[in-house]
């Protein structure tokens, strides 16, 4: 009998895909990545300064790693971020644009970045000059007459708002208890209602994707203090009926809320103020190239009508000749709904960006936003089902009905496999009136050859779903994890690591 | 799928009438379409529901949902092995996964539910 061979070392699986520890597997014990010099101050006892009782019993279980485990491994961990810089990332209502580099450019540079919140005025002119211009820009671009910037992302911004609404109710001597949705809404919109103290009511969408008219003004009384609206709404599709929609919510008294998500199918086109709205938010980290998605943190800002402008949040920026002052001397105001003036240094960034486009830019940002969509689903119409047929503006919501009738394949099996084809998924399963949806936002910024490699394979995943539908259902493959449980993961969730 | 002796509401919830009281669950067809349910949230016993609004809510792998009172009542029992053991909604939506039991306050509500047949047309299901 000859030896065994031994078998080969099986080669280490490229660097990328390895799993990476968590920290606490990392390091030996004892490691510490500082080395302090000897103290010259006497040792004093810890009795002596913290009681017993609010004492530790044992010692914190810290990691015990040197600086280069530290590095190597959040190093490692950001080399399994996906970012828009890598590739594209057409995830539907988030609108992951483009983020120029100039943002950073003019974002860091030391007058703006190392700006204390608490300098005084005299010595911030420059900060307060680029907020007042960015405010009246934004006033510009969306019809409204002031705008606030202290809300941190959309959902805070929808907050502030029907809080201001609620104070302008107040002001009037009028209870009003509903905010009306629609079934389309984001999730943020009731849930921003519930905060601020109202009902929800929803109202159902029509057969073309519209806000149902006829529903809207069955529940539209004085109690309703708001219409929350999204336009173009979650179907990508533009409220055909908004004027109608603007004067049945005003006839009741009522203010018309937009969810500006949306905003950048728009831009330079139609005007929020022009359409009827009172109050809108925008997310300054969509539609204004500001970073976010998890990278955070995002812009929420709010711009109001005039009838709303004495309840916006304190400070606001005015202009006093040549200079410009903060004023809190705003008896209405619904105080301050965030520490400071927002988040600086992404203003900066919208600021940057609007100045560099300008108008012209910005209409074309939105055309082309517009055409990439309506390209992407008169070429994958065929291969999904399209719930409602309409030109669409930046986004187009498409069904997964279709491969999970006839394969039991859904759409989520699809959206893992599209990791293999080295895509992020778009937002699947939203809007909730759209069984098994898939929303694809493929953005201005992306160019003909990334979008056809993405319609290739979307086509070839529906191919697959027909002819060799288990690898879609178990897909992804290629990925340092593979499908995940996320069943057990939601019913016996493990929140922390143990050794 | 649709048991003939319940009443369906549009919101797909199932009531059955047991004596004076009234089961209440979710149908076959909105378990399919949750696909696993990971998470209910049942209303306290005593707490008062009114015909179509909300009384809980029912979460699954996809998407939160609420869940709408078929009829008007006072909540006598609720199922808490149910909150327990939420996935039964998937295996036996009509026995096990029923949510609670009502007290209603108007049985003439019932006339506006629909019947399996009524309930099997609204999620384009032919009858078998």
């Amino acid at each position: 009998m000859s030896a065994p061979v031994r078998p080969p070392r099986p080669a280490a699986p490229p660097l990328a895909r390895r799993p990476v520890p968590v920290i606490f597997e990392r390091g030996a014990p004892g490691r510490v990545g500082y080395s302090l010099p000897q103290s010259d101050v006497p040792d004093v006892p810890l009795d002596a300064i913290i009681p017993a009782a609010q004492r530790r019993l044992r010692p914190a279980a810290l990691p015990e790693v040197s600086e280069l485990d530290v590095v190597r491994h959040y190093t490692a961990l950001s080399h399994r971020n996906y970012s828009i810089d890598e590739g594209f990332y057409p995830l539907g209502s988030c609108t992951m644009k483009y983020n120029p580099k100039i943002n950073e450019d003019v974002a860091r540079q030391p007058g703006i970045a190392r700006l204390h919140p608490y300098q005084p005025e005299e010595l911030a002119q420059g900060a307060l000059q680029l907020l007042w211009e960015l405010e009246h820009d934004l006033a510009e671009i969306s019809g409204m007459d002031r705008v606030t910037f202290q809300p941190a992302a959309g959902a805070h911004g929808e907050m502030t708002a029907l809080l201001m609404i609620r104070r302008y109710f107040e002001d009037r001597g009028e209870r009003r208890t509903t905010v009306v949705v629609p079934d389309s809404a984001h999730g943020t919109n009731p849930a921003s209602a519930a905060i601020a103290g109202f009902q929800v009511i929803e109202v159902k969408s029509d057969r073309r994707g519209n806000i149902d008219l006829e529903a809207l003004r069955a529940v539209l009384t004085p109690e309703v203090a708001a219409l929350m609206l999204t336009n173009p709404n979650t179907l990508g599709l533009f409220e055909e009926q908004i004027r109608e929609v603007a004067r049945a919510v005003h006839n009741v008294g009522a203010q018309l809320y937009l969810d500006g998500a949306n905003f950048n199918a728009i831009l330079g086109i139609t005007r929020p103020g022009d359409q009827g709205f009172d109050v809108m938010h925008f997310n300054l980290h969509k539609t204004f190239t500001t970073p976010h998605g998890g990278g955070g943190p995002g812009a929420g800002a709010v711009g109001v009508r005039a009838h709303l402008v004495p309840y916006l949040p304190v400070p606001t920026i005015e202009r006093d000749g040549q200079r410009f002052v903060l004023d809190y001397d705003r008896p209405k105001s619904i105080g301050k709904v965030r520490a400071f003036y927002g988040n600086f240094g992404n203003l900066v960034r919208a600021y940057t960006y609007i100045r560099s486009m300008g108008a012209a830019g910005l209409r074309e940002a939105a055309e082309m936003a517009v055409l990439n969509a309506n390209y992407m689903l008169r070429r994958l119409r065929d291969h999904y089902d399209l719930p409602y047929d309409r030109v669409c503006k930046h986004e187009f919501v498409l069904s997964g009905r279709r491969q999970r009738d006839r394969h039991h394949v859904t759409t989520k099996d699809m959206a893992k496999r599209l990791l293999d084809y080295g895509f992020h998924s778009p937002t699947i399963y939203f809007p909730l009136i759209v069984e098994e949806a898939i929303m694809i936002e493929p953005t201005e910024t992306e160019s003909l050859q990334t979008l056809d490699a993405f319609i290739d394979a979307m086509t070839a995943i529906a191919q697959e779903a027909e002819t060799n539908p288990e690898i879609v259902r178990s897909a992804p493959h290629e990925t340092p994890v593979t499908r995940l449980d996320d069943v057990t993961a939601a019913r016996k969730p493990i929140l922390r690591w143990r050794p | 799928m649709y048991p003939k002796e319940l009443r369906y509401s549009t919101e797909h919830e199932w009531v059955r009438l047991e004596g004076g009281r009234a089961r209440v669950g979710i149908t076959k067809f909105a378990a399919d379409r949750l696909s696993d349910v990971v998470y209910v949230e049942l209303p306290k016993v005593g707490s008062e529901v009114a015909f179509m609004q909300p009384f809980g809510v029912v979460e699954s792998v996809k998407a939160v949902s609420d869940l709408y009172a078929p009829l008007s009542g006072k909540v006598v029992e609720i199922n808490q092995a149910l909150v327990e053991k939420p996935e039964v909604i998937n295996t036996d939506p009509y026995g096990a996964a029923w949510m609670i039991i009502v007290e209603p306050r108007d049985l003439k509500e019932l006339a506006q539910l629909l019947d399996a047949g009524a309930y099997m047309a609204l999620v384009g299901e032919r009858p078998s």
